[in-house]
Order: structure tokens, then C-alpha cells, then sequence
């Protein structure tokens, strides 16, 4: 059973999706996606020790042995990302049940399809993050890719639909350019295992085909991550999207399309051709900067909170893209603890405005006056979450912007350090608007509002506390991405 | 020569321009989708033109020495046709009900809607 867990931790929601399917609207089929998440965590969570204590595992699929058949392979950077996606995939569907009651575009019947979505989304990005073969990364990429847009499209605005197909066509254009990418490679080189091209690719490395695979596989996977400016799609599709699927995908799905360009950057492409041959730092850091300023200062002047946080998801990705650009560990740190933390605060934040929205029925910050005194609980999650997005220290979002400057002065570069902390001081910013019209602003007199439901307050509060429990208990925000940041440069032991 | 003789893939390249294009210049929903079609049948060529060997037969293990096409490219675009056929119906599917909510499938016509939504 305990060799079988790589398996599982991908069969157990793909069974549990089509199964749910099967069921009628209620309790009965929220208990079992509960469950298959509460199991994909509890896998995650024992193969995240089983590979710090014993190593990497490998995993043939089937029994095939790679290069041939499919392997799933766990080190400390996907184990870490696992357990990320497993840990939020539980939250937000604890979370989910009250808003797929009342607060998504389906007929009470199809309550039960719901859950077959996310469960298959979960699937995908479970799936892109464990295996170690580059065309099943396309093939989780899409499964991920296309229950998302369902998910997405299942807002009650009409805009959900259009945002849903913004994404449809940007995710598949990505997807495509990742698949040309794989084909090419596998042209040069024979193979799909990824193991098996970081041991091929050097001796064809200098070729044009080699060349133009990264480039495919760069632009593919930025698509999907919402690299500046290839963020179009993001803000649309997290403003119009149920709540719960907001959380969700703003908290896991570009984390793991982050993952996907740290594995084909460092692991498959390797950092002497990726930085040293190509340069992509130089294109990289330009990008970064300019993605973290100008989305913090779009989402200053946004009044659907709801899209603030989108354009501010844009920023965050900003940092994580800056730390890799950094190349040193302790820039890659940053970013792959930047992957954790900013999971963490995403989803408290979306959470807690999907408790406002389940309320008042709108996210506008106009509408927002005086929902602080209303829903003081709702509100303190939100606080604490938006600390944590600022980068106060003693919550988790200190953590990763330390290390982000510290990797920033190790390379002298001080204008950067000094650029990360403006652009908190954006967030400072807009993170005040919200808590100044909900605390300070008079709630209209016709206006009678009470706090949010236990059922979503549990999940909000879980993932807050969660952000200052990791910005004092750094072992695993820290600790562990170093040990995976070591292991991705090729340093350490 | 060598330019003609790799006729395959720039078919494979023309197409994916065109099917590309159609995506960024159409303003109809469904026409869009057909472009994104276009762009996604050109990678499958590209996968089918590299497993293929000329004189290679099906790979099928008999008695004497065949030359075989390489059979991995042939199975892994099958894959990726399905998962073409999925986005297609899904982008349909969302077609559909744009064009209830908004009575258009119009890109212009439905900004200027949404636009309307947003005051």
C-alpha cells in the first residue's frame, strides 16, 4: 500500500470525480470529494516526509520501467508542491459546499457536477506536479486546464461565461505551444522521460530545434503562470468566478504552472543552457519588475475587489518570477516559498470575500461600507490575510519577501530590493481601501447585514491562522523550499 | 532541395500561422474556435511527420528485419486529438451559452454589453 501512494495520490480524485457525478444534490456527494481530498492530503503529507527522510521516490506507472513506461518521480520541489495543492484543494472544498448551494449558475440537480469539476482539476494539477514524464505534464495541463473552465464559467455574473472563454483560447494557445515544444525535443533527443532528456539534451543542446523548444516552452508555460503580459486572461476569469473556484485556482493553479517552468528550467533544460546559454534571466528580470508594478498599481484603482486581488495575483507571480531570475538559492527559495505563502494568503483573502459576497451579494467596494462592524470575523480574516500579502513580519508573507531581498542584496542588485519594498507599500495601499470602507465608512441604514455562516468562516479562519502559524514555523515555508531550491540548482547535498 | 523535401513541416508552420491569425484577428466567437482548430491540427501533423520513416511499415514484431515507423508520435497525438476534441466542444459548448446571456456571439458587441454591466 505505502509504494502505491504516488498512485494514489492521483487515481483517488480522478475515481472520486466521475463518481460524484453519479450522485444526488446534498451532503452525501460533498462528503465524499471531502474525502478524496482529506486522502490526497494525507498522501501528500506522508510523501512529503517519506522524501525527506528516505530520498527521491521514483514511481513506474503500470510497472513500466522509465524511459519507456511512465514515471512518477518525488523530490523535495514537487512533494512541497503537492502538498501545497492537496492542502488548499481540502480547505476550499470544506469551503465550497455552502457556495455550490446557493451561490453558482446551476439547477440544484446538477449541484453533484460541481464536485466531478474540481475534482478533476485537482487531478490535473496533482498530476502535473508529480510525474516525471514531459507529455503527461501536457496531458494533467489539460485536464486541469479544461474543469477549470468549467469551474470558471459556473459564475452567476454573465461575465463568467466570456471570461471562461478568454481563458479557453489563451490556456489552449499555451497548452499547444507546450505540446510543440515537447515534439521538439522529443525529435532531438527520443525521449519523454525527464530524467532521460536532462541526460540527452546537452549533446544536441547547441541546435536550433533544442533552441526552439525552450522558446515554445518558455512562452507555453508563461501563458498559463499569467506571466506579465501574457495576464490577460487572469483578471476576468478570478473577478466572474464562484468564489470558492477563485480560492482555489488563485491559490494552486499558477503556483503549479510556476512549478512546471522551475522543472523544465532547472531540471530538464538545466541551469548552465537555460541561464547561461540562453540569458532568459536578462528576459526574465525586465518582466518581473515590470509585472509587479504595474499590476500593484492597476489593482489601486480597481472598485471589484474581487479583480484587485486578481491583478495583485499577477504581481505576486511578478515575485516568484524574480526570484528565479535572481539564479542563486537563495532567490529560488524565495520563490518556491513564495509558491507556499502566497497560497496561504490568496486563499484566506478570496475566501473571506466569498463570505462578504455570500452576504451583501457583491464584491464593489462601495457596497462594502461598514461591513467590518457587520462581520467582524469575516473582516479579521481578511485583515490578517492582506498583513500577510503586505509582508508583515510575523505572517507567512514576511518569509518569502525576506528572502527575496536578501537574495536581491547577495547580487548587488539594491534597486531591486528597493522596488519589492515600494510595491509592498502598493499593497499597503490597496489592502487599505478595503479595510478603511469596511471600518470607517458608515453601513448604509437600510442596509441589515450579519456575519457569514460557520461553514465558511472554519475554512477562511484556517488558512489565516494558517498565515501566522507558517510566518513563525518557518521549517517547512523555509525550511523545506531551501532543501528544494539546493536540490533544483544542483547545490547542497 | 532540402527546403522542398521538408515540405511536411512547413505546411505544419503555414498552418499554425494561419489557424493562429484567424484566433487574434476574428471577432466571432465560433470562427475563433475554428482558428484554434487549425492551430492545434497543425502541431498534429508535426507529430505524425516525425514517427514517420519512408518504406517504414506498421511496427508490428515478424521473423526478418523490417524498417518501422515510429509508432510513440502516432499514439501520443491521438492524446492530444481527444484532448483537441474536448476544448472544441467545451469552447461550443461556452458559445452557446454566451449567446444566451447576450444574444451575440460578437466579441464587440459583447465588450460593449459587458461594459453596460459594469456601470
Amino acid at each position: 500500500m505505502i509504494d502505491h501512494l504516488p498512485a494514489l495520490q492521483v487515481v483517488i480524485p480522478l475515481m472520486a470525480a466521475p463518481l460524484s457525478a453519479l450522485f444526488r444534490p446534498g451532503r452525501a456527494v460533498w462528503l465524499l470529494a471531502m474525502t478524496a481530498c482529506g486522502l490526497s492530503l494525507l498522501i501528500a503529507s506522508l510523501l512529503l516526509q517519506q522524501v525527506l527522510t528516505q530520498g527521491i521516490i521514483s514511481y513506474p506507472m503500470g510497472n513500466w520501467p522509465a524511459p519507456w513506461g511512465i514515471e512518477y518521480r518525488i523530490d523535495a520541489a514537487n512533494a512541497f508542491m503537492l502538498l501545497i495543492v492537496a492542502g488548499i484543494g481540502t480547505v476550499v472544498m470544506a469551503f465550497a459546499r455552502t457556495i455550490v448551494e446557493q451561490r453558482i449558475r446551476l439547477s440544484e440537480y446538477k449541484q453533484p457536477w460541481f464536485y466531478t469539476a474540481y475534482l478533476l482539476c485537482m487531478t490535473g494539477l496533482l498530476g502535473i506536479t508529480i510525474t516525471g514524464d514531459a507529455f503527461n505534464v501536457f496531458v494533467f495541463l489539460e485536464i486541469s486546464s479544461l474543469s477549470s473552465y468549467v469551474l470558471i464559467s459556473l459564475g452567476r455574473d454573465r461575465r463568467a461565461l466570456t471570461a471562461s472563454y478568454q481563458y479557453l483560447i489563451m490556456g489552449t494557445i499555451g497548452a499547444t505551444f507546450i505540446l510543440i515544444g515537447i515534439g521538439l525535443l522529443y525529435v532531438m533527443t527520443g525521449t519523454l522521460n525527464m530524467m532521460d532528456l536532462a541526460a540527452r539534451i546537452p549533446a544536441v543542446a547547441d541546435t536550433r530545434t533544442i533552441r526552439a523548444a525552450f522558446a515554445f516552452l518558455t512562452i507555453g508555460v508563461s501563458l498559463k503562470l499569467a506571466l506579465f503580459p501574457l495576464h490577460l486572461w487572469l483578471p476576468n476569469a478570478y473577478a466572474y468566478a464562484p468564489s470558492a473556484v477563485t480560492a482555489f485556482l488563485a491559490a494552486t493553479a499558477t503556483k503549479v504552472a510556476v512549478y512546471v517552468l522551475l522543472r523544465f528550467f532547472f531540471t530538464i533544460f538545466g541551469v548552465d543552457f537555460s541561464f547561461g546559454t540562453m540569458r532568459l534571466d536578462l528576459v526574465l528580470l525586465p518582466l518581473a519588475l515590470v509585472g509587479i508594478f504595474s499590476a500593484s498599481v492597476v489593482a489601486i484603482f480597481q472598485t471589484n475587489i474581487k479583480r484587485m486581488l486578481a491583478y495583485s495575483s499577477v504581481a505576486q507571480i511578478g515575485y516568484m518570477i524574480l526570484g528565479i531570475s535572481l539564479v542563486s538559492v537563495t532567490g529560488l527559495t524565495a520563490t518556491i516559498s513564495h509558491l507556499f505563502n502566497h497560497a496561504l494568503m490568496k486563499g484566506a483573502l478570496f475566501m473571506a470575500l466569498g463570505c462578504i459576497s455570500f452576504r451583501i451579494g457583491t464584491v464593489q467596494l462601495d457596497r462594502m461600507a461598514g461591513v467590518g462592524r457587520a462581520m467582524p470575523w469575516t473582516m479579521g480574516a481578511f485583515v490578517v490575510g492582506g498583513l500577510s500579502l503586505i509582508g508583515v513580519p510575523l505572517t507567512a508573507g514576511f518569509v518569502s519577501k525576506w528572502y527575496l531581498i536578501v537574495g536581491a542584496l547577495e547580487k548587488g542588485w539594491w534597486p531591486v530590493a528597493v522596488l519589492v519594498l515600494i510595491t509592498s507599500l502598493l499593497a499597503v495601499v490597496y489592502i487599505w481601501r478595503v479595510v478603511e470602507t469596511a471600518y470607517f465608512k458608515p453601513a448604509p441604514e437600510d442596509h441589515v447585514v450579519s456575519e457569514a455562516p460557520l461553514p465558511l468562516l472554519i475554512p477562511t479562519w484556517a488558512l489565516a491562522l494558517a498565515n501566522l502559524y507558517f510566518g513563525l514555523e518557518t521549517s517547512i515555508n523555509a525550511g523545506v523550499a531551501r532543501k528544494a531550491a539546493e536540490m533544483l540548482l544542483g547545490v547542497g547535498p | 532541395m532540402q527546403i522542398l523535401g521538408l515540405y511536411n513541416y512547413w505546411i505544419f508552420i503555414v498552418l499554425m500561422m494561419c489557424g493562429f491569425y484567424v484566433v487574434i484577428s476574428r471577432g466571432n466567437l465560433v470562427k475563433k474556435l475554428v482558428g484554434l482548430n487549425i492551430f492545434q491540427t497543425s502541431v498534429f501533423i508535426l507529430y505524425i511527420s516525425m514517427g514517420k520513416i519512408i518504406g517504414g511499415t506498421a511496427p508490428i514484431i515478424v521473423d526478418r528485419d523490417v524498417v518501422y515507423s515510429n509508432p510513440i508520435p502516432h499514439v501520443l497525438i491521438l492524446t492530444a486529438i481527444v484532448v483537441g476534441i474536448a476544448t472544441t466542444s467545451l469552447g461550443l459548448a461556452l458559445v452557446v451559452r454566451i449567446n444566451e446571456a447576450y444574444g451575440t456571439i460578437e466579441e464587440d458587441e459583447i465588450h460593449d454589453q459587458s461594459e453596460e454591466d459594469a456601470l
